[in-house]
């Protein structure tokens, strides 16, 4: 099933065209991405199926600019990042894209607050009544100056997600942001995120396993063979 | 247990580098130790050997203020005494070689002395009779060829630089005929009366005094074995805390399937025993290489400052192999402690609470910081109380570790104030993530710092001794020529014929005296412009040098005024002689006392002293000639008549020889300070993937990061630099003014070299730039995959 939401491209805020990608690997390379097609428009959220290995991630890292594509076309926001350098991709990562990994996602030596605060202010977006909120929102408000290590699995999730929240990204990408925690906290901490994300208008693409939380979205793409069916 | 062993030691294949690291570490630490040791060892063994040379460790001598007459000897024999006479000296072979003789009797020599076996008469006649024989040391043989000597033989057991030669053969190398040194004793043998006026029976002495006068110069050489050798140890004690916290999860693994704390602990003594030999035995033969190699200097050292002689060759100890294995294994297990301890006390299960490291590591630098309290403290009551040359150098061990110990925490207290100032975000993460970095680093900054304090302040006191050792010599060597005649006679004609063609000829004379119960040396000094406008003076009374000239005021050296505590004006007495101290001088290079009276004064006293030496004014560029036409007129040996500038340049050459071995010491040192930063940053790379890929990932560049990660190392490298310098100085001021005083008695002005302090901080600045480039270049050209796949779900 091939979802496409949006005709009008000058809306579009997210889009691929015929993206390749292989791995060198031992045995040669491993195609990953064999031709991936896809349109995400502002204000719209996706979700991102597929069995493990099918190269979710790896689609999510080239939407974020943090690899380069080897073959086909990404645009983000209006600029075509397929051919962009380091310092453009970074760039792009910094002002436009918001991302939430399952774990690893904090900078362990600055406190909550610090983290909180540090992508809104590297994109020059800083707004302490809206990190206030966030924090308020996430239930953090207690625990702003302890540091990454000294949280549950939960807290920080909750960080990860109100550091990214906090920068108001246009785009934001997540890879099974609640992956890592039991159901019932993942759930409520899913639930927060979905709803701030829709606070901020931003377009989200998220990897997910669970068919639950897909159904939660606008709509789902699933990869499989390297396409998105 | 094989495979919790084999488990254990996968570990190491898959990070070579850090087995590299700690074998490196041991390795070097061990070499620095051993080599200063094989140093010392070499030339104890030379000193006990000097001191048993024709048995002087057991045999008794008769001994003269000067050489006595032969026919003393004669006449003592026909006493009954059953004495041997023996005549030391040395012959100058060319510019730069000489021959230390020893001319024997060896019919008379007595059986402790027999000191080679002249076989079945072979070598007994070639031996007494013309051109004679010399008896040397092979390697003294090697180092005489080409000499124009009489023929020379191998022998084992004499000392290097020195030649056994028949005593007929030795007074005409020597020009002292009818002369001898002194005269050997059975201490058993029967004595039939008394010694005639003028003769001194010294008992048979064990221990040589070159080994006594050298004792201060190989504690210096040990307390710079050492230094290297606990800077050795930064690194060992950093690579296996790392090693250990790495393997963490593998032995709360292994105590969970049933190994227990104690067979675990075994495992990994049995695994340290094994590097630390591995290790010792490479640092044994880098050790070895070192010592071979600074050993020439030193010998040259020992022989210019002390006249002691040390082979310039190395021999092969099995004992000294030994104890650089024992200061391995040691050095590793005191390392490995803290370690091991953990280990041995492993909870099974992980805290529920992670480890905080910003707590932990504030209550580390808490601790750390009591640590270093204590030892300056101590440091500043050895200063105010201590006595003693060791008291002086636990004073600088105290010091030294005292301040290191300090160095991280003064670090962590900038970093936080440089984070609090910060305004941007990426300048807060840099600040935040330099103090997050520095427990990592903070030993290797340690050694960093001792080894540039080492750097500042042994070159501190290196220059200011040379500044002030220059400048003394320029007072001190006033004279154009030194003139020291074979024979009285002759010295006399020589005197007389110099006083037209002189400006000034004054003699140098000396006797052997005793003062406070130490024996002395008492000169006459004769009241003349020369000594009044140079003679170096560290206190004195208003005119001086009349007072002296009076013949009721003294002159002392300042080691002699330090001992005694010693001040201008107080009483000082003399066998024969009773009165006041006019003036202290300083007088380097010389350990014993001093003391200098008005020239008739002194030959009130010492009438008995020979006028065979002089010092001659003469207008500068005269002096060549004048010299040339006295050795003509005279018939001089070369050695007689020395000039200022040779007897400068002599002892400026001795000098620099002596810090030659000093200074390749402290480039040690600072290599295997690099080598620690380097180590450490290339450990700290590894663990660093999880901090950067956030702030990667956010819109950091991989170029940028990495511009970064160098800036911090050389912000860290700065920081220590800085905190350096003042231990540096204080360093200095400590050799300069403690333990020197300690050691030699005499204490030295400081002056400071600031363009040095700039060579030395561009030269740690680029090695810390070095050590970073390795790690720093692996980030700039990670792939972005190697970043990705930290957040993947397994890591
Ligand atoms: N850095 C890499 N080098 C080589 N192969 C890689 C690399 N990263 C991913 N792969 C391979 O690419 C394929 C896709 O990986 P990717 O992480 O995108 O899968 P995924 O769909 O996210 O899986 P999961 O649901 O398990 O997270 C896998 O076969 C993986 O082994
Ligand atoms: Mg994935």
């Amino acid at each position: 099933m091939r979802t496409v939401l949006v005709s009008d491209p000058s809306e579009r805020l997210l889009s691929l065209e015929g993206v390749r990608k292989s791995y060198a690997t031992g045995e040669g390379p491993v195609q990953v991405l064999a031709g991936v097609d896809m349109n995400l428009a502002p204000g719209e959220s996706l979700a991102l199926t597929g069995e493990s290995g099918s190269g979710k991630s790896t689609l999510l890292h080239l939407a974020a600019g943090l690899d380069s594509a080897d073959e086909g076309r990404i645009v983000v926001a209006g600029h075509d990042i397929s051919q962009a350098g380091d310092t453009e991709r970074a760039r792009l990562r910094r002002g436009t894209v918001g991302l939430v990994f399952q774990q690893f996602n904090l900078i362990p030596s600055l406190d909550v607050a610090a983290n909180l605060a540090f992508q809104a202010r590297l994109a020059g977006r800083h707004d302490p009544e809206w990190q206030a909120e966030l924090a308020d929102a996430l239930g953090l408000t207690a625990c702003l100056h302890r540091y990454p290590e000294q949280l549950s699995g939960g807290q920080q999730q909750r960080v990860a997600i109100g550091r990214t929240l906090a920068a108001r990204p246009r785009l934001v990408l997540a890879d099974e942001p609640t992956g890592n925690l039991d159901e019932a906290t993942g759930d409520a901490v899913m639930a927060l995120f979905l709803r701030l994300v829709s606070q901020t208008g931003a377009g989200l693409l998220m990897v997910t396993h669970s068919t639950r939380l897909a159904g939660r979205l606008h709509g789902r793409l699933q990869l499989s063979a390297g396409r998105v069916a | 247990m094989r495979v919790a062993l084999a488990a254990l030691l996968s570990h190491w294949r898959r990070s070579p580098l850090q087995l590299a690291m700690l074998l490196l570490g041991l390795a070097l630490a061990t070499a620095l130790w051993s080599g200063v040791q094989a140093i010392n060892a070499e030339a104890r063994a030379s000193y006990a050997e000097a001191a048993a040379t024709l048995g002087q460790d057991r045999l008794a001598r008769i001994t003269a203020q000067g050489p006595i007459p032969q026919e003393t000897y004669v006449d003592l024999r026909r006493a009954g005494w059953r004495v041997s006479p023996v005549i030391e000296g040395r012959v100058r072979i060319d510019e730069r070689r000489s021959l230390r003789l020893i001319g024997i009797e060896p019919l008379t020599l007595p059986a402790p002395a027999q000191q080679v076996e002249f076989g079945e008469g072979d070598a007994l006649l070639p031996f007494l009779t013309a051109p004679g024989l010399i008896f040397a040391a092979p390697e003294t043989l090697a180092r005489m060829e080409g000499a124009d000597l009489p023929p020379l033989r191998e022998a084992q057991g004499i000392p290097p630089g020195t030649g056994l030669i028949d005593i007929g053969q030795a007074q005409r190398l020597l020009r002292m005929e009818g002369l001898v040194s002194h005269l050997l004793l059975d201490p058993d043998a029967p004595r039939p009366g008394e010694l005639p006026e003028g003769l001194r029976l010294v008992p048979p002495d064990s221990e040589s005094d070159v080994a006594r006068l050298t004792d201060s110069f190989h504690l210096n050489l040990t307390a710079f074995g050492l230094l290297s050798f606990a800077v050795g140890l930064f690194i060992v004690h950093s690579a296996i805390g790392l090693a250990f916290e790495q393997r963490r999860p593998m032995f709360r693994t292994l105590r969970a399937l049933g190994v227990t704390a104690r067979t675990l602990t075994g495992l990994l003594l049995a695994e340290l025993v094994l590097f630390a030999l591995l290790a010792g035995v490479a640092g044994l033969a880098l050790g070895y290489l070192v010592a071979a190699l600074l050993l020439p200097d030193v010998a040259a050292t020992l022989r210019g400052l002390y006249g002691a002689e040390v082979p310039g060759t190395l021999a092969f100890r099995p004992g000294w192999a030994a104890a650089g294995l024992g200061i391995a294994l040691l050095g590793t297990l005191v390392s490995a402690s803290q370690s091991l301890w953990r280990v041995a006390h492993l909870p099974l299960l992980a805290p529920a609470q992670p480890r905080a490291w910003a707590v932990a590591s504030e209550r580390a630098l808490l601790r750390q910081a009591a640590a270093a309290a204590g030892l300056l403290i101590l440091a500043g009551a050895l200063l105010l109380w201590g006595r003693g040359v060791v008291a002086a150098f636990v004073l600088l061990a105290a010091l030294l570790l005292g301040a290191a110990l300090l160095l991280p925490v003064l670090l962590a207290g900038v970093l936080r104030l440089a984070q609090r100032a910060a305004r941007g975000p990426i300048a807060q993460w840099f600040w935040a993530d330099t103090r997050q970095q520095l427990p990592g680093l903070s030993l290797a900054l340690m050694a960093l710092l001792l080894a540039l304090a080492a750097n500042i302040g042994v070159g501190t006191m290196v220059s200011s001794f040379r500044l002030t050792f220059t400048g003394w010599l320029d007072q001190r060597l006033a004279f154009e020529l030194y003139l020291s005649a074979p024979d009285q006679v002759t010295a006399d004609r020589i005197a007389d014929w110099l006083e037209p063609r002189a400006e000034a000829v004054l003699p140098i004379v000396r006797a052997e005296t005793e003062v406070l119960g130490q024996p002395a040396q008492l000169y006459g000094m004769a009241d003349h412009a020369t000594y009044r406008e140079n003679w170096p003076l560290l206190a004195e009374e208003p005119g001086v040098w009349d007072r002296l000239a009076g013949g009721d005021w003294a002159l002392v050296n300042e080691q002699l005024a330090r001992r005694e505590r010693l001040a201008p004006g107080d009483p000082i007495r003399l066998p024969g002689w009773e009165g006041r101290i006019a003036a202290i001088y300083s007088d380097y290079g010389n350990p014993s006392a001093q003391v200098i009276l008005g020239i008739d004064r002194f030959f009130a006293l010492h009438p008995e002293a020979e006028r065979r030496r002089y010092g001659i004014r003469v207008a500068p560029a005269r002096a060549e000639a004048l010299a040339e036409e006295l050795r003509a007129a005279f018939d001089l040996p070369d050695e007689t008549l020395i000039d200022q500038a040779s007897l400068k340049g002599f002892s400026l050459q001795v000098f620099e020889r002596t810090f030659a071995v000093t200074a390749a010491l402290n480039v040690l040192t600072l290599g295997v300070a690099g080598l620690a930063m380097f180590a450490s940053l290339m450990v700290l790379s590894g663990m660093r993937l999880p901090q950067l890929a956030p702030v990667w990932a956010m819109g950091l560049t991989k170029a940028r990061l990495a511009r970064l990660e160098m800036l911090r190392t050389l912000l860290l490298a700065s920081g220590t630099l800085v905190a350096a310098l003042p231990l540096g100085l204080a360093l200095a001021w400590v050799l300069l003014a403690v333990v020197n005083v300690q050691a030699f008695g005499w204490r030295l002005p400081m002056h400071v070299f600031p363009l040095d302090w700039l060579t030395l901080g561009a030269l740690a600045l680029g090695a810390a730039a070095l050590a970073a480039a390795v790690p720093v270049r692996r980030l700039a050209r990670l792939r972005p995959a190697d970043l990705l796949r930290v957040f993947a779900n397994e890591r």
